[in-house]
């Protein structure tokens, strides 16, 4: 690679003030960058292996007569680097044809003799003599006397170099990892120190930083209303650029998220920001996501950053499609909004690119499959950081180095909220696989969730059965028994009455009073034995209504809490 | 529901089937073999007796639409016992009531039965 050197890189061979006086002529030494490896670590210049030898006293003039030697600069393709490497001994540049920028300048500087300086089979110097001071030419001794001297010289002087650069190796390596700590502690410094506390959400976060450091960040910022908004980014870049970034990127989203409360609105306003400040070659990737913890709601917008996965009750898992140009790249750039509802039992993950994009050590990646089966596997959120962790670390080995940081941010809600204590108004939420036998599970939570809630035994009983047959219907209709598409039952504490909407995935809006069954019809085989459900639950409730929203059929059912409150028509006919 | 019991008593002959536990789609075959035993000795009244059931949902009314409806057809009378208020209630908003005599408990429905 020796020869090469000179062709990549700049040359730097430098030449000094000379450094002795002797009455046999003034010198000069110069080091030549020995080789590619040896160039400053960050392999762009060559700089570091600059010797410069200075005068041992600044009292020592030069004497009359003495040739400075010119602060050369070899250009790294200039031919008498490689003459000076081949040849050996005293080279006379006076009589030297060689088309060399560098020989001009010695010439012109008034040296006669150079004397490359070989070790190893490295150029790594020259010493450069001018006219002798004598008025006689250099003698056959004097240059045997230089050649000896080069001889000693050259691997003395690769040995100060070769510590030199050491020096310099170790004091960049010290700057770089002081670098990591700042950027480190800047990063740190804005993730949240503590997670949001949202009734029937559980949140968990995981952020493992490469040692070089990305820009990972994530937040949760309140919003007057009583939302949360998510975000999730990744800075390009590393180190300290990319956390000082991070931070900028941090404090605009907290001061416009309260203010615009849109996702959409506030990733575009970040961006124009962003665009004024942000050094060209960096941009930020977030995801902004509006939360609604008692509906589960999700309002969100992106700017280039990973999609998040949502696992459903069943495991299946779907990612909420949405997408945006990255921020910081080119203002004016607008974000389109999308929203989703989070069912209760169901996860969402956001997460950074480190995970996707980590390689194994033959050069494959993560990718989306292998993380959206984890997120399948993973029910909680302390699951699936464990999992995404050790299965992570099974598919890169033990010695692999963590390429960019990983931010892991679960949020599930949860199936059965704490009783009165949750969202307003929810006295539990859970959803049930499709499965014949399920309505009983319902009816019995929804049992147990209503027991303080102020309703006589009758009323329960009654609610119980509307419920039954409304968790029924869902899931042999709406949901044609498929066991992996849940039914979402909600029990809400209205102030005068008690609701529970039952959901699910596909029905269509019976007509509520459309069939009565008739009695005497079904024994006369004129109508089907069945076909009571919808009959009971309205008989059963004070009132029913359905609704279909983003294909969801829900059905809610209200039992009012004074027992003497007009229940409806057919109810109130009943003298029990 | 899925035992039963069959014994008939008192005169004119009451045919007791004794449901329990659930009366819904599990129930059907159940249900069918019970009254398949309860018509063996031909009984002009056959007694529903609830006293053990815990839960009747929509698909356990059609199944006593079913009995009911096989019942008549044979000529005998559908008697009732043992339903809760919850149930009696169904029982009545769905009139089967109409239908099926409602007793509170099985002695009384066999002394019903021997009154009439």
């Amino acid at each position: 690679m020796a020869s090469s050197v000179e062709v990549d890189r700049e040359g730097s061979a430098v030449a000094q003030p000379p450094t002795t006086t002797s009455s046999s002529g003034g010198g000069s030494v110069a080091a030549v960058p020995a080789s590619a490896d040896e160039a400053s670590p960050d392999g762009r210049r060559g700089l570091t292996s600059r010797l410069r030898r200075r005068p041992s006293t600044p009292t020592v003039q030069p004497a009359p007569g003495v040739v400075t030697g010119p602060d050369l600069d070899i250009a790294p393709n200039d031919p008498i680097l490689g003459y000076f490497h081949e040849t050996p001994g005293v080279v006379d540049i006076r009589t030297l044809t060689l088309e060399s920028p560098a020989l001009d300048q010695m010439r012109d500087a008034g040296v006669v003799l150079v004397v490359p300086l070989v070790t190893s089979g490295e150029l790594v110097g020259l010493l450069q003599l001018g006219p002798r001071l004598s008025e006689r030419d250099y003698s056959k001794d004097d240059r045997q006397l230089l050649e000896s001297l080069a001889r000693y010289a050259a691997p003395a002087l690769r040995l100060g170099q070769l510590v030199r650069q050491q020096e310099s190796e170790a004091r960049s390596r010290e700057r770089f990892e002081q670098e990591l700590k700042v950027a480190q502690l800047i990063q740190q410094q804005f993730l949240p120190k503590v997670l949001p506390d949202l009734p029937t959400w559980h949140i968990s976060a995981f952020y493992r930083p490469a040692r070089t450091v990305g820009g990972d960040f994530y937040d949760f910022i309140s919003l007057p209303d009583g939302r949360v908004m998510v975000v999730t980014g990744d800075v390009t870049d590393k180190g300290v650029p990319a956390a000082l970034v991070m931070s900028s990127t941090h404090a605009l989203l907290r001061e416009t998220g309260p203010r615009l409360k849109s996702p959409s609105a506030v990733l575009a306003r970040v961006n124009d920001l962003l665009c004024e400040d942000i050094p060209a070659h960096m941009f930020v990737t977030c995801l902004a996501m509006v939360l609604d913890p008692p509906t589960g709601r999700v309002d969100f917008a992106n700017a280039g950053h990973n999609l998040p996965y949502v696992r459903g009750v069943d495991g299946t898992v779907r990612e909420l499609h949405a997408t945006g140009m990255p921020l910081g790249l080119m203002p004016g750039m607008t974000y389109d909004q999308y929203d989703a509802v989070i069912a209760p039992g169901e996860q969402l993950l956001l997460y950074s690119d480190g995970l996707t994009e980590q390689h194994d050590g033959s050069g494959e990646m993560f990718g989306f499959g292998r993380t959206a089966d984890v997120v399948a596997r993973a029910r909680t959120g302390d699951e699936l950081t464990d999992l995404c962790v050790t299965e992570l670390a099974r598919f890169t080995g033990p010695d692999v180095e963590q390429e960019d940081d990983i931010t892991l941010v679960a949020l599930r809600r949860t199936e059965g909220a704490a009783h009165g204590a949750s969202a307003p108004g929810v006295i539990t939420a859970f959803s049930l696989p499709s499965e014949p036998g399920n309505e009983r599970e319902a009816l019995a939570r929804v049992a147990e969730a209503v027991a303080d809630f102020g309703l006589t035994e009758d009323q329960v009983d009654r609610l119980k059965t509307a419920v039954a047959e409304a968790t029924m219907n869902a899931i042999e209709h709406g949901n044609a028994n498929r066991s992996e598409v849940p039914v979402d039952v909600t029990v809400y504490d209205e102030d005068t009455q008690v609701a529970v909407t039952v959901t699910d995935h596909g029905g269509s809006l019976g007509e509520v009073g459309a069939t009565h069954p008739d009695l005497e019809l079904k024994l006369a085989g004129l109508q089907t034995p069945r076909g009571w459900g919808l009959f009971l639950i309205e008989n059963m409730v004070d009132e029913v209504d359905q609704s279909m929203e983003d294909g969801r059929h829900t059905v809610r059912l209200v039992m009012y809490r004074d027992p003497d409150a007009p229940t409806t028509e057919e109810g109130s006919d009943v003298d029990v | 529901m899925s035992t039963y019991e069959v014994d008939v008593r008192g005169e004119p002959p009451v045919a007791v089937m004794t449901l329990e536990g659930r009366i819904d789609r599990d129930a059907m075959t159940s249900l069918t073999l019970a009254y398949e035993a309860a018509v063996v000795a031909d009984p002009p009244v056959i007694l529903l007796d609830f006293g053990d059931v815990e839960y009747i949902n929509s698909t356990g009314i059609a199944l006593i639409v079913g009995v009911l409806g096989r019942a008549r057809a044979e000529g005998r009378r559908v008697f009732a016992s043992g339903l809760t208020d919850h149930y009696e209630r169904i029982f009545t908003i769905t009139k089967l009531s109409d239908f099926i005599q409602i007793y509170s408990d099985v002695d009384s429905a066999v002394d019903g039965a021997a009154a009439h």
